[in-house]
């Protein structure tokens, strides 16, 4: 076996890693060290006649392949994720969402994966209840008005304060802050409010009673919606409205698996690397429910152009072809007297290296047979 | 031999002219509005000064001496009256003022901090571009600017305002541009540097307009109408304004008019020079004809997608190009291309003469151009061009030499390039053979309709043939048909067997026995001429008969559509059938094997002969299809009858249930929402079931064998035509809209029962009642939005990948560059393997083990 390993890893320089690991799984382990050797050269030598050829436009290749699907994607399929409410956006627009790396997307969502023994049935539904974002207005059974007395009760769910494990003191507190000109009494789980000074005024006590249902008292902040599932032998939170930074600091949840919808949320969370493969899986997962075949390496390619500099940029104007060196390169994609203008006041250069300035005076494109040039001896 | 030599351009520099430069370049100073004089003949000083360049035929330009179409053109001037903002540098005139000192002009920045901003903006400016480090100068002058003191000479600074579009103010006094241009004067060269201008000698002066560059006549060329009048080009037009208004400012500044009529023509001639530039100034109402036209100026001529740009310089028109309506033609290869005669006739090819070639090159000229196979021109060695007539043909075939160049006819097995819109990707412009055949009509095999995207309702397709050996060595190596068949997206084939050809050799591997003679003759008739492979039985079955097209070294393992085993051993078809799983696009498991194995000209033959053989094998056995393919026995009927009848019960009960408030809500659904799901359920079950009754009972027909080999149609769609059409949906739910709280006004309010919520019950054959009917239009049209909504959006998003990501390439190290340098992978797609060269871009590793070690593995 120590053998096996050994010339595995000779070929460490010459196969990529998944292609050796492949072997080594799929490799009986009864096999003999020459037959491995063999399996391996062979590999090798299939290897080299796949590897893609220099000077190949792989880029082009790569929008093509994402774009003469899209033509056949669906347009609006807001389609509910297992069984609830939880919207998601899929489809074109998810995808030209992810490209173009919007600030806002329409749907933000998480799923949450929870370490054992949270992940199971039992328990999920309690912390999924406790990181919703709650508002007064949900946990209160009943208001009362007293018109004599002047006095607002609130009369809240016993149920709803134990499932969401929250402290009626603790709720008198937060909503103290927001209940100014009024005393507040509790009294197991009811709540009264006393007008300060009477005014005389039922209004006010509507007004109040209107401020206080909003109140955020719990939960933590963007969860609007929680929805347990199961996916394979646990269980998972799923989310509208999301909150990275907060999930991932809560002990009870497995930050390695966690993963929330939003570009510019995840890169100020985890960083680029995390961004790039969150766009490969999310325009995969679009592609796959589409019923398309799209390969994976295409769409690596397109996220590792929108991740190149460290930063997220969108395939706009602003982003991805704003950053490229070729003056007449930008000018024909959008906007071309802005660009023309300030190449002129800035005294660029175009130094035509790559393909459309080439088409535009005539010349061969630095891309596959246009890539090499000869060099000969004049006599 | 004359060849020429072609000078590569290295780069291009963008800069700006200064009023030096733009006198030295020019031929011409116009001084005069008037274009032609009485003759018609054009005005020395005038702006068709035949100095500028020539744009009538028979007339010399007075630069360069050349005639229409030799002389590119040439520039001109106008000395302006009084300096105008140029419109387009307005923006960077502001930031200049307002961020150097109005007395000194050094920049408002202490000489201390100049160098340490210095480093930070050059940053700036390299990593996100020059408006980005304007802005960053912006925001870095106005930190000093609080103190209103010049840091240089103490300066009380004042503040300068910018009225759109192009009068500056400094506290409420406007600045005349003279004045501006006096402020711009005073920066310093070092201080230009902090603010990015690369070009050497930059003054900023130069951004306020003295001297005005005329355009060459050849840039703005006028038409000859009908009647013979002229109609001047729109620059001619705003050019003729600028002038006019220039004259007149000249001649009221030295007759000392009033400051006012100079102040007043001083601001028209700023419009009218503004609005040359651009006609679309936001503030400004824009140029327009007598008619009130806008004029077409500068700006507009050049973006948008019919601009200069994007519609002459990053897509060009070609020669030797034909386009018209595609037809099917099963019998040719599948690299060709059939082209009727009368193109090929009108396209050309340009052939050297040389020793070997003379002979037979003489023949075309024999020919002549009129007919087929001729040649239309020859090109002599000193590049002189002659067209082939009766006249001529005698004096070219003596003259005939070495080096000549004659433009023959097309003919068969040329290289052509072969096109459809939309071209959505490298398979939608593949190289072909030509085949030249009567008619009218290109004609393709129908096996490439699917990169294309054709189909034969009158599709017209582009064809180009290239005019070098270059091009067509490029063409025919890496764009030949043959090459495309695997697709880069997936690394399946795109090409393969389709409709008759599928269901032909599916009938023939299933069920077809043929005797000895039949077998032969079939064989023949699709190109198989080798025979010896076939044995001596007296009745060959189809399995047989399709193997002796197979290679006898290939050996496949896989499954049918159905999933039955297909097993091919030794290039003998053992069992399974073959249908589209094995043969079709998009999947074509077999032809996959064999283009792996054999490469993609024996996969593109082979394709071609088995393509032939069902056919072949189709016309001779007969295949039809007719209503009553679809009819189903009277018990078939009343069970799916029963079917149908009893989900709808069941439906209607689990209303009664929600009525009732007996229903329980499934977790996380309201209860409404639960009803509905359960209902859907309810009624997709019998749809289903009815569906597998009615595939079961219509055994057999042609439309259920098309159907089950893949061909065409699929199980639910004879389901639909049988049995039941099913529930319509619209976004993933039941209909619910359409009048207030109804569907239709057919029916009762709030009624949730299946007919009213568009489940239709009846199936295509019976014929829908005029609700259900009304239901299927609405799906219908719903898809037919979707689809009218979808197409631009994804045009768009296409368009913005590929621009965004077209210079990418795969560098001689193995990483993926753009066209900077700028590493974005390390090796492609993580492992360097190409996705046409793979099966969906893995190697096939547990094959090999399996080749070396052998075994089950």
């Amino acid at each position: 076996m120590a053998d096996h390993r050994k010339i595995l890893n000779s070929y460490k320089n010459k196969l990529p890693p998944s292609i050796l690991d492949e072997i080594k799984e799929t490799f009986p382990a009864t096999g003999s060290d020459a037959k491995l050797t063999e399996v391996l050269d062979r590999t090798m030598q299939s290897y080299e006649d796949a590897k893609i050829n220099p000077g190949e436009c792989v880029g082009l290749v790569s929008a093509e392949s994402i774009g003469e699907p899209g033509t056949q994607m669906t347009l609006n399929t807001f389609h509910l994720a297992g069984v609830a409410e939880v919207q998601v956006t899929t489809g074109l627009p998810r995808i030209i969402e992810i490209f173009d790396a919007q600030k806002t997307i329409k749907t933000p969502m998480m799923e949450i994966y929870l370490n054992s023994p949270h992940n199971k049935l039992e328990n999920i539904g309690k912390f999924a209840a406790r990181i919703k974002e709650k508002v007064f207005g949900e946990l209160v059974q009943e208001f009362s008005l007293n018109i004599f007395e002047q006095t607002l009760t609130a009369k809240l769910s016993k149920d709803l304060l134990e499932n969401f494990d929250l402290d009626v003191k603790e709720l008198v507190k937060t909503v103290k802050t927001k209940a100014k000109g009024f005393n507040i009494e509790s009294e197991d789980n009811i709540i009264t409010f006393f007008q300060k000074g009477k005014t005389e005024e039922i209004k006010e006590l509507y007004n109040l009673k209107e401020k206080i249902k909003v109140i955020k008292v719990g939960g933590v902040k963007g969860i609007s919606q929680v929805l347990p599932v199961k996916r394979g032998e646990e269980y998972i939170i799923l989310t509208a409205g999301t909150n990275l930074k907060d999930i991932l600091g809560l002990t009870e949840v497995d930050s390695t698996r966690t993963v929330c919808n939003d570009l510019y949320e995840t890169f100020e969370v985890l960083g680029i690397e995390a961004t790039r493969q969150l766009i490969i899986d999310e325009v995969y997962k679009v592609i796959e429910s589409q019923g398309l075949n799209v390969n994976i390496r295409h769409i690596m390619l397109v996220a590792d152009i929108m991740c190149a500099n460290g930063q997220v940029k969108g395939i706009t104007r602003y982003g991805v072809v704003s950053e490229k060196a070729s003056v007449l390169a930008r000018a024909s994609f959008e906007t071309p007297i802005k660009h023309l203008i300030n190449a002129a006041l800035e005294g660029e250069i175009d130094n035509l290296s790559s393909v459309v300035e080439n088409v535009m005076i005539n010349q061969p494109v630095p891309l596959g047979t246009g890539l090499p040039g000869l060099v000969t001896k004049m006599k | 031999m004359n060849q020429q030599v072609h000078k590569k351009v290295e780069s291009i520099s963008f800069g700006i002219f200064s009023p030096k430069q733009i006198t030295e370049a020019a031929t011409a100073k116009v001084v005069t509005p008037e274009l032609y004089d009485r003759e018609g003949y054009p005005v020395d000083g005038g702006l068709m000064d035949l100095r500028l360049g020539v744009i009538d035929p028979g007339l010399r330009c007075k630069t360069c001496g050349q005639k229409l179409k030799e002389c590119p053109g040439h520039f001109g001037f106008i000395d302006l009256a009084r300096p105008v903002v140029h419109i387009k540098f307005v923006r960077q005139i502001l930031d200049l003022l307002k961020s150097s000192c109005r007395s000194c002009g050094r920049i408002l920045i202490p000489d201390e901090s100049i160098k340490r901003y210095l480093t930070v903006l050059d940053k700036v400016g390299d990593e996100e571009g020059f408006e980005a480090r304007r802005r960053k100068i912006k925001e870095v002058v106005r930190k000093y600017k609080l103190k209103e003191k010049c840091p240089h000479c103490n300066a009380k600074q004042e503040k300068i305002k910018l009225e759109k579009p192009y009068n500056f103010y400094e506290n409420e006094i406007r600045l005349s541009p003279i004045e501006v241009r006096a402020r711009l004067e005073k920066l310093s060269d070092e201080d230009l540097r902090i603010f990015g201008f690369k070009q050497k000698e930059f003054r900023p002066e130069w951004l306020i307009i003295t001297v005005m560059q005329i355009p060459p006549v050849t840039m703005r060329p006028s038409i000859t109408l009908e009647s013979g009048e002229r109609s001047e080009d729109d620059l001619t037009h705003k050019l003729g304004d600028i002038v006019r208004i220039n004259q007149r400012l000249f001649e009221n500044i030295n007759a000392g008019a009033p400051e006012v009529i100079i102040e007043d023509l001083w601001d028209l001639l700023q419009y009218h020079i503004t609005t040359f530039f651009d006609n679309a100034v936001a503030q400004l109402p824009p140029a327009r004809h007598r008619g009130g036209q806008v004029l077409k100026t500068l700006s507009s001529r050049i973006s948008s997608k019919e601009g200069r740009i994007r519609h002459n310089l990053a897509g060009k028109r070609t020669d030797f190009s034909a386009r018209t309506v595609i037809s099917p033609d099963p019998l040719i290869e599948l690299n060709d291309v059939g082209v009727p005669t009368s193109m090929a006739m009108h396209l050309t090819v340009p052939e050297r003469v040389n020793v070997w070639n003379v002979d037979y090159l003489k023949n075309y000229i024999k020919n002549g151009s009129k007919k087929y196979p001729g040649a239309n021109y020859i090109i002599t060695t000193d590049g002189k061009r002659k067209a082939i007539t009766v006249e001529t043909q005698e004096e070219i075939l003596e003259t005939l030499d070495n080096g000549f160049v004659v433009e023959r006819h097309l003919i068969d097995g040329d290289i052509a390039l072969f096109n459809r819109q939309p071209s959505l990707h490298r398979m939608s412009m593949m190289c072909h053979k030509v085949k030249v055949l009567p008619g009218k009509t290109f004609r393709l095999n129908p096996a490439v309709c699917n990169p294309y995207n054709a189909d034969f309702d009158g599709d017209e397709m582009n064809l180009h043939i290239p005019q070098t050996e270059e091009a067509r060595a490029e063409a025919k190596i890496l764009m030949l048909v043959e090459t495309q068949i695997i697709s880069p997206r997936y690394g399946l084939s795109v090409v393969g067997c389709i409709q008759d050809a599928i269901t032909g050799n599916y009938l023939l591997t299933k069920e077809l026995v043929l005797s000895r003679n039949e077998a032969v003759d079939l064989l023949y008739a699709c190109g198989q001429t080798d025979l010896s492979d076939l044995s001596d039985k007296d009745k060959i079955d189809g399995l047989e008969v399709f193997s002796i097209l197979l290679p006898n070294d290939f050996n496949f393992i896989g499954k049918d559509k159905s999933g039955n085993d297909v097993k091919i051993v030794n290039g003998k078809l053992k069992c399974g059938y073959m249908d589209k799983a094995n043969l079709g696009q998009e999947s074509g498991l077999m032809l996959r094997n064999i283009y792996e194995k054999y490469g993609p000209s024996y996969t593109a033959g082979l394709l071609g002969r088995i393509s032939k053989l069902g056919i072949t094998v189709l016309a001779r056995r007969g295949f039809s299809i007719g209503l009553s393919d679809i009819d189903l026995p009277k018990e078939a009927k009343d069970e799916i009858h029963d079917v149908i009848n009893k989900a709808e019960q069941d439906a209607l009960r689990l209303i009664d249930t929600y009525y009732a408030g007996n229903l329980e809500a499934l977790p996380g659904r309201s209860i409404l929402e639960t009803l509905e799901v359960r209902i859907l359920e309810v009624l997709n079950r019998s749809r289903n079931k009815s569906g597998d009754i009615a595939m079961k009972k219509v055994q057999n027909s042609a439309a259920v064998t098309m159907a089950r080999c893949g061909s065409r149609g699929n199980p639910l769609q004879i389901a639909q035509m049988t049995a039941i059409v099913g529930q319509q949906a619209l976004r993933g739910q039941r209909i619910s809209h359409g009048f207030s709280e109804r569907t239709l006004s057919y029916f009762k309010k709030n009624d949730l029962s299946p007919k009213a919520r568009g489940f239709i019950r009846n199936n295509y054959k019976s014929g829908m009642t005029p609700h259900e009917f009304f239901f299927g239009a609405m799906t219908g049209r719903d898809a037919l939005m979707d689809t009218a909504l979808r197409t631009p959006k994804s045009g768009y998003l296409y368009r913005r990948l590929s621009n965004a990501m077209q210079d990418l390439k795969v560098d001689y190290d193995g990483s993926v560059r753009d066209a900077s340098g700028r590493v974005v992978q390390f090796s492609y797609g993580e492992d360097g393997l190409d996705v046409s060269k793979t099966k969906n871009g893995v190697l096939d590793v547990p094959k090999i083990i399996r080749e070396v070690v052998g075994g089950k593995n």
